[in-house]
């Protein structure tokens, strides 16, 4: 595929799309906010931030009170702001949201931290030390939310991140249309600052062993999230391109990315639009995407959606790519099958039925696929007891190996997994296991 | 430009309301004016007025030198809405008095159909406040307003302020004036005062032809939280200002309609001329019902410029035909007979909040309103009817389907609400809260009434609970 000619991308075509709020618009977005009283925002976010609360700080100029409003529920408050699904969530419970613009909830969330990003600002006092010590496995928003509140609450932690930088998803697998890779350091780096130890490059199950770690600590944490794209299981699979590495390339080393001019996207997720934008913005002249279901069932925000269709993406539904074809290396297209939508199947969803003989070529000289990630493999590996092979938690967010809590995409066999939920489940994963660490002296 | 007709906002096609005045002898096409401040400083700004149609103008004080300074104006600005109150410490004019009455002749001779007033204000005797009347006069000028009011700057010389706080002072140079007046003299009063009324008796007594009020409220509009200084800074000091804009209007119509309740004053029959924060054709509404006869304007025009006197004028207008009021007069004053007071208020009177299901968009805040500083009448009530707790929701809820769903809705328990109207003004859905007069079952007594019939009940706590048990008043 290198020999893909290569069109000139503008070099802000992945920049932050949307400009941070001026101190006057966030003043009077501030100021329309009515600060209800247990407000529906506060209920819709998973993490609960007093919205009302920060908001009326950000109209009193108190923007370091606002900032710690923000951090004192959801220490990913700088990830949040920017790539939550707002609209699912506080901005959807607005009760502007019925006859007027709801307040822009997220906006002002990103100005409050904005003005403390990388200010020398001691939000949090931490507790008197414990002594006790946890260990949380992966730094992605789980690990990092766990991480920083055990901090806070004068525990020792050690932080152990397979890859090289910290940030999880926020860091390899958010365009940075929606969250530059800086922003994610920042959060990173704050967390190391309320004194979270971080050790990169470190991987429960080669070099870690779950057995050094339960003897030197007294609880372990983890938020290892999913595992990689599953394959498509098709003749021509080792042409197609993995949507999280297309993503993660895209944030870290944009210039050596290929970007083909006919690019099919397999999925039709979060992601697999994330990937599509990638491909629109970096120079693609015709993107599809294509999904072997309806439009109704797509997992993808209706907003992200919107968003998508207004890039120029074309959709390719109830579409089932059946085999990739290549010349000397080149993909040239992606044969695909017609399908029917029947019965539901376990996922509640109507299940897609190929219509037989309806074989079609889409011309392509670029497959992605963004078909979800598999399941968390350490749970076989650690033999932890599973839900729909995601590691099944108590209500504690204990897993069944006593003293092991986990939380995040890997706990998340139900509903949307997203970085706010995660952040909730270190959250709450924290307070247990301090909890445990207090009772047992 | 020339052959254009001017700009005649008080009879336009779909109008039916005429809006002309003639206030104390001073005529003009609608009642708003320039109020003698910064925009009514030059011939230049009250012309280009004019022509954006405004009815008349009150010349920027004319009379003793002056010098002014720097950062001269300071606002007051909340929730994201700017200038709610400006307050200055700008003097009467610094342009030379040959100045000013030259380009006074040379408006007037341009505009004869409009209404110029000229503020002045000079030392306190009779020779130097002969000269300036009588050169005022020789401009054409339709009438005179005596600045008895300036806070600032002028009233430390004992002018302004220093005569409108004294009666007295009042009256008697109101009577040099009337001696040599030709022309209407209007006498500005200041609110500095405990009770506006003694001024503007002395007013009278002094044979002046109206009264104007309000002038400005000495004020400190802020300190600077960085540096420490007073708002605004005037080279590391600061002082009081006279405050004006939207934020005083009610102290103005308290004030006008005390005038139109005085019996010295009704007997006078002496116009007002009404100001303090008319910002919008609503209240100037006001301002007329509650008896003002021309109205005054300044922070409004400061902040958007002359060209609000369109909606000013199209707006009273439209309100006008929609009640029926042909002229001004018919507004005049339309309110005053309601103006009361405690000693004669119905105690007997009951109403209660009651909220609009349909309209209501739950954001609490009446029920955080009523709960910590009312009187704890509104429930929330969860969808199978039971009250509920705020906040009590689960944590590990989320989205936004829950969060509206589940949300309870909020009902007035209307035994228990005294009508204390608190809900209803912090609702920010129109319409959404009402107040729904409910019959209290009581027959109508006044405290007036009470205190002469049943004196006992005023006076003891023991009288006013055996009353209150035969009344069937409770109050828990």
């Amino acid at each position: 595929m290198t020999d893909i000619p290569q069109s000139a991308a503008p070099a802000d075509a992945l920049t932050e799309l949307l400009p941070p709020l001026t101190p006057n618009e966030a003043a009077v977005e501030a100021a329309r906010c009515l600060m209800c009283y247990d407000a529906p925002c506060t209920h819709a976010c998973p993490t609960h931030i007093d919205i009302p609360k920060f908001i009326k700080k950000i109209s009193t100029e108190n923007l370091r009170g606002s900032a710690r409003a923000i951090l004192e529920s959801n220490l990913l408050g700088a990830t949040c702001a920017r790539v939550c699904p707002v609209q699912e969530l506080c901005e959807g419970a607005c009760v502007l949201g019925a006859e007027h613009k709801p307040i822009a909830i997220g906006r002002l969330q990103r100005h409050a931290m904005d003005f403390i990003h990388g200010k020398e600002t001691d939000l949090f006092p931490v507790s008197q030390p414990t002594g006790k010590k946890v260990a949380v496995i992966g730094a992605g928003p789980a690990g990092l939310s766990c991480a920083g509140e055990l901090r806070k609450r004068g525990h020792s932690v050690t932080l152990f991140e397979k890859r090289e930088l910290a940030g999880g998803l926020s860091t390899y697998g958010i365009i940075g249309l929606r969250e530059p890779v800086e922003v994610a350091l920042a959060e990173v780096a704050m967390i190391e600052k309320l004194g979270v130890k971080v050790e990169s490059g470190r991987e429960l199950g080669a070099g870690v062993s779950l057995a050094d770690l339960s003897a030197n600590f007294g609880a372990i944490f983890l938020g290892v999230g999913l595992g990689t794209t599953p394959a498509l299981g098709i003749p021509g699979e080792d042409h197609i391109v993995d949507g999280l590495q297309y993503i993660e390339q895209s944030k870290l080393d944009a210039p050596n990315l290929v970007v083909g001019h006919r690019v099919v996207v397999v999925g039709a997720g979060n992601t697999a639009i994330d990937c599509a934008t990638i491909a629109k913005r970096l120079g693609a002249i015709e993107v599809t995407m294509v999904y072997r279901r309806s439009e109704k069932e797509m997992t993808a925000y209706p907003h992200e959606y919107d968003f998508i269709k207004r890039e120029g993406v074309g959709f390719s539904f109830l579409t089932q790519p059946v085999r990739v074809h290549s010349e000397n290396g080149t993909v040239k297209s992606l044969e695909c099958l017609r399908m029917s939508l029947g019965p539901r199947d376990a996922s509640g969803r109507p299940s897609p039925q190929p219509i037989a003989g309806s074989e079609f070529l889409l011309p392509a000289d670029q497959v992605v696929k963004a078909i979800g990630q598999q399941r968390p493999s350490l749970a076989s590996q650690l033999k932890l007891r599973t839900k729909s092979e995601f590691i099944q938690v108590t209500a504690d967010f204990e897993t069944s190996l006593p003293g092991v809590f986990a939380g995040g995409d890997c706990i998340r066999a139900r509903g949307a997994a997203s970085t706010v939920m995660a952040v909730q489940d270190g959250k709450l994963a924290a307070r247990a296991i301090h909890e445990r660490l207090v009772a047992r002296g | 430009m020339e052959n254009l007709p001017r700009v005649q906002f008080t009879k336009g096609w779909w109008h039916v309301a005429d809006l002309n005045i003639n206030f104390a002898g001073i005529r003009s096409p609608n009642p708003f004016w320039l109020a003698s401040a910064p925009p009514s400083n030059s011939g230049m700004q009250v012309h280009r007025a004019f022509e954006a149609g405004w009815g008349g103008a009150v010349w920027k004080t004319i009379g003793a030198p002056v010098l002014n300074v720097s950062n001269r104006y300071g606002a007051w600005h909340y929730g994201g809405q700017k200038m709610l109150a400006i307050n200055n410490v700008e003097l009467i004019s610094d342009r030379p008095l040959e100045i000013n009455l030259r380009e006074i002749a040379e408006v007037k001779r341009a505009w004869p159909d409009r209404a110029v007033v000229v503020s002045a204000m000079v030392e306190s005797k009779p020779e130097t406040w002969h000269d300036i009347i009588r050169r005022i006069q020789d401009t054409g000028a339709d009438g005179v307003e005596l600045n008895y009011g300036c806070p600032h700057g002028m009233s430390e010389r004992g002018m302004g302020a220093a005569v409108g706080q004294v009666p007295e002072y009042c009256e008697q140079i109101t009577r040099w004036i009337m001696e040599v007046a030709t022309i209407p003299v209007i006498v500005k009063l200041t609110p500095n005062i405990s009770d506006i009324v003694m001024p503007a008796r002395a007013a009278v007594a002094a044979g002046a032809n109206a009264v104007s009020l309000i002038n400005t409220l000495n004020s400190i509009i802020g300190v600077d939280l960085d540096t420490f200084e007073i708002t605004p800074n005037i080279g590391g000091k600061g002082g009081h200002g006279g405050y004006a804009g939207p934020a005083v209007k009610p102290i103005a119509l308290n004030m006008l309609a005390a005038l139109g309740k005085d019996p010295v004053m009704r007997a006078s029959k002496l116009p007002i001329s009404g100001m303090g924060g008319i910002s919008t054709w609503r209240d100037a509404a006001e301002f007329l019902l509650l008896g003002a006869g021309s109205l005054q304007v300044c922070t409004a025009v400061m902040h958007y410029g002359f060209r609000i006197i369109e909606d000013l004028c199209d707006g009273l207008s439209n309100w006008m035909d929609d009640k029926g009021l042909a002229t001004i007069s018919d507004v005049l004053g339309r309110s005053l007979h309601r103006m009361s007071d405690f000693n004669d208020f119905d105690l007997s009177f009951r109403s209660v909040a009651r909220i609009d299901q349909q309209k209501c968009i739950r954001c609490n805040l009446c029920y955080v309103a009523c709960n910590d500083t009312a009187h704890q009448c509104i429930d929330p009530i969860a969808k199978d009817g039971r009250v509920v707790q705020p906040q009590a929701y689960d944590i590990s809820a989320n989205g936004k389907e829950e969060a509206v769903n589940t949300r309870p809705s909020l009902l007035v328990r209307e035994a228990d609400c005294v009508g204390c109207r608190l809900c209803y003004n912090v609702c920010p859905v129109e319409d959404c809260i009402q107040m729904i007069e409910e019959p209290s079952g009581r027959p109508p007594v006044t405290w007036a009434q009470l205190s002469e019939s049943q004196r006992e009940v005023t006076e003891d706590w023991e009288e006013m609970k055996k009353y209150r048990e035969k009344m069937g008043i409770d109050i828990h």
